[in-house]
């Protein structure tokens, strides 16, 4: 039998595309190994500069002039006024936006526009839209540096995120579960509450969170709003100023004492472990809910 | 209203027809058309069904037979392009006139689709489905519904103990009957099938064609089937679809044993299809 592939060739190349094969994954192991590395060396070198100025007072005390009296109380708690207008804010409009755009919107030229403009805001600098959040909410509205100010600007922000998130969780839901529903009389609304929200509510809370802790390390936006960086008073209602987390940090950063470097690097601590137990929610929720249909 | 309607249809087709059936008309289809955008997926479609029987629809993939039963209770309306004309007549009350709610229409006729659909909740929940959003909230009369319901599409005894179990835990056979079950919840006059049984192995199938001559005493079913054996079997007339249209429509027994049309009989006896 005439054969048209010489198998001794193909054995001759064997070792060659073996050693290939290796070579890539340990390129690949590299890579990966690279960005592990930085991290490493970013988090020994804030915890080794910022351990020694945590302690009990560090979360009790206002900002001060005096490194060894600076604590974050009233940045943390800002964060937290943030944060309780941004969630309910961007909840409600996110998920709205993205069930209008799912379940009822029609297919037709303008929710293509709608969805092409929702995805490229998602891309548009942090900056900009602290500019936009000055112009309307700051100036025309007259709300001043206020929480509420603040806190749309973040909404706005993290919107198109929330939203996009949204819509593939809603998408996720088989299209055979909405059928079995309407097929028993069940209006729109009803299969959406009793259907597909209980069903994509994991991936919209997944994706809120991980874009609700974008919205606590952003500091541009607030910087262009006009938040002030040193406050020693609370926030008593959303119409009253505040600062946040990284509007504090990069303060305490820009001071020329070697000490605020080490208080900075305490606040850096804080603002981290408060995103990454965020994310971690988020992964939680995610694996829980995860294989369902 | 309905009932007068009725009544009157009733003693129409007694007078003209009353050679040919006795039974009372559920659904009238006159002159439908159907369009998915350019497409036209049926054709001038005339079919009558008829109460307490089991209509099997058959015939080739994409001869319009699931897009047909879809129009019976408007679920064809969810595909955004569609175009439909002609009548629908539903108990004497056309379904396809924009005034009659498709929500409405689908309290009366339920549907049991190909592949097994229950929701991820529990079993009870799946069932009691259909009654909660009919705005029944009484606990006893919703575990009399769910008893009834199980019962009824034979399940009842294999689930009994888990109630409360998510749905998705059941077999593939066992989720189809809650399916119907779910179905029954609704208290319908008609059940839509769509190829129940092709997503379901031989044993499965055999206990959804045993509950289909069960179910007949109470509703009036119409079968859409790829498998002529199961068309055969379980049903009292049979209309053959090709291309968008109905080829032949009589009872069963006539369609299988001495077809019309030279199309129906080499596609029934294998040679196309």
């Amino acid at each position: 039998m005439d054969r048209l592939i010489n198998k001794e060739n193909v054995s001759r190349r064997m070792t060659g595309r073996i050693l290939l094969n290796l070579i890539f994954k340990v390129l690949f192991l590299l890579a990966t190994m690279f960005g592990l590395f930085v991290l490493g060396v970013l988090l020994y070198r804030i915890f080794t500069q910022g351990i020694g100025s945590l302690s009990m007072d560090f979360f009790t005390n206002f900002a001060s002039r005096k490194p060894e009296e600076a604590g974050i109380k009233a940045a943390l708690t800002g964060t937290i006024w943030l944060m309780g207008v941004v969630t309910p804010v961007t909840l409600i409009l996110g998920v709205g936006t993205s069930l209008y755009l799912e379940e009822y919107a029609p297919k037709n030229k303008m929710t293509t526009f709608i969805q092409i403009n929702i995805s490229n805001l998602a891309g548009v600098p942090s900056i900009v839209f602290g500019l936009l959040g000055l112009t309307i909410f700051v100036r025309a509205f007259a709300m001043g540096q206020s929480v509420l100010a603040a806190g749309l600007t973040m909404s706005l922000l993290i919107l198109p995120v929330i939203i996009v998130a949204g819509q593939e969780a809603i998408r996720g839901v088989p299209k055979d579960l909405r059928a079995a529903s309407y097929a028993m009389g069940a209006t729109k609304w009803q299969t959406i509450v009793r259907v597909v929200l209980p069903a994509a509510i994991p991936g919209i809370i997944t994706g809120a969170i991980l874009a609700l802790s974008r919205a606590i390390g952003e500091t541009a936006p607030l910087v262009v709003v006009g938040i002030p960086m040193f406050i020693a008073f609370l926030p008593k209602t959303i119409f009253d100023t505040f600062t946040v987390l990284p509007m504090q940090i990069y303060n305490w950063t820009s001071r020329p004492q070697e000490e605020f470097q080490a208080v900075a690097a305490a606040g850096i601590i804080v603002l981290m472990v408060l995103l990454i137990s965020m994310n971690s929610v988020a992964v939680l929720i995610r694996n829980k809910f995860q294989k369902r249909y | 209203m309905n009932a007068v309607l009725t009544k009157e249809k009733q003693q129409d087709s007694h007078g003209r027809n009353e050679s040919l059936t006795q039974k009372e008309k559920v659904y009238e289809t006159k002159g439908l058309n159907l369009w998915y955008g350019e497409t036209q997926a049926l054709k001038n479609i005339n079919l009558d069904i008829y109460q307490n029987e089991v209509t099997a629809i058959i015939g080739p993939s994409g001869c319009g037979k699931s897009t047909y039963i879809k129009t019976l209770n408007r679920m064809s309306e969810l595909v955004p392009s569609v175009r439909t004309s002609g009548t629908i007549a539903y108990r004497g009350r056309n379904i396809l006139d924009k005034s009659y709610k498709a929500e409405d229409l689908r309290t009366q006729v339920g549907m049991v689709f190909q592949k097994p659909n229950p929701f991820p909740k529990s079993i009870y929940e799946n069932v009691a489905y259909g009654p909660k959003i009919h705005g029944i909230k009484n606990k006893k009369l919703l575990n009399e519904i769910v008893e009834k319901s199980l019962r009824g599409a034979a399940i009842w005894d294999e689930v009994k103990d888990r109630l409360h179990e998510n749905a998705y835990g059941l077999s593939g056979g066992q989720q189809q009957r809650l399916c119907i079950a779910r179905c029954l919840a609704i208290e319908p006059d008609v059940i839509l099938m769509d190829e129940p049984t092709s997503a379901l192995d031989p044993i499965s199938t055999l206990k959804v064609e045993e509950l289909v001559q069960e179910l007949k005493k109470d509703f009036s079913i119409i079968i859409v089937t790829h498998n002529m054996q199961q068309a055969a079997r379980i049903s009292d007339r049979t209309a053959f679809f090709l291309n968008g249209e109905v080829i032949e429509f009589d009872e069963t027994n006539t369609i299988f044993s001495k077809p019309n049309d030279q199309r129906t009989e080499d596609y029934i006896t294998g040679r196309f299809g």
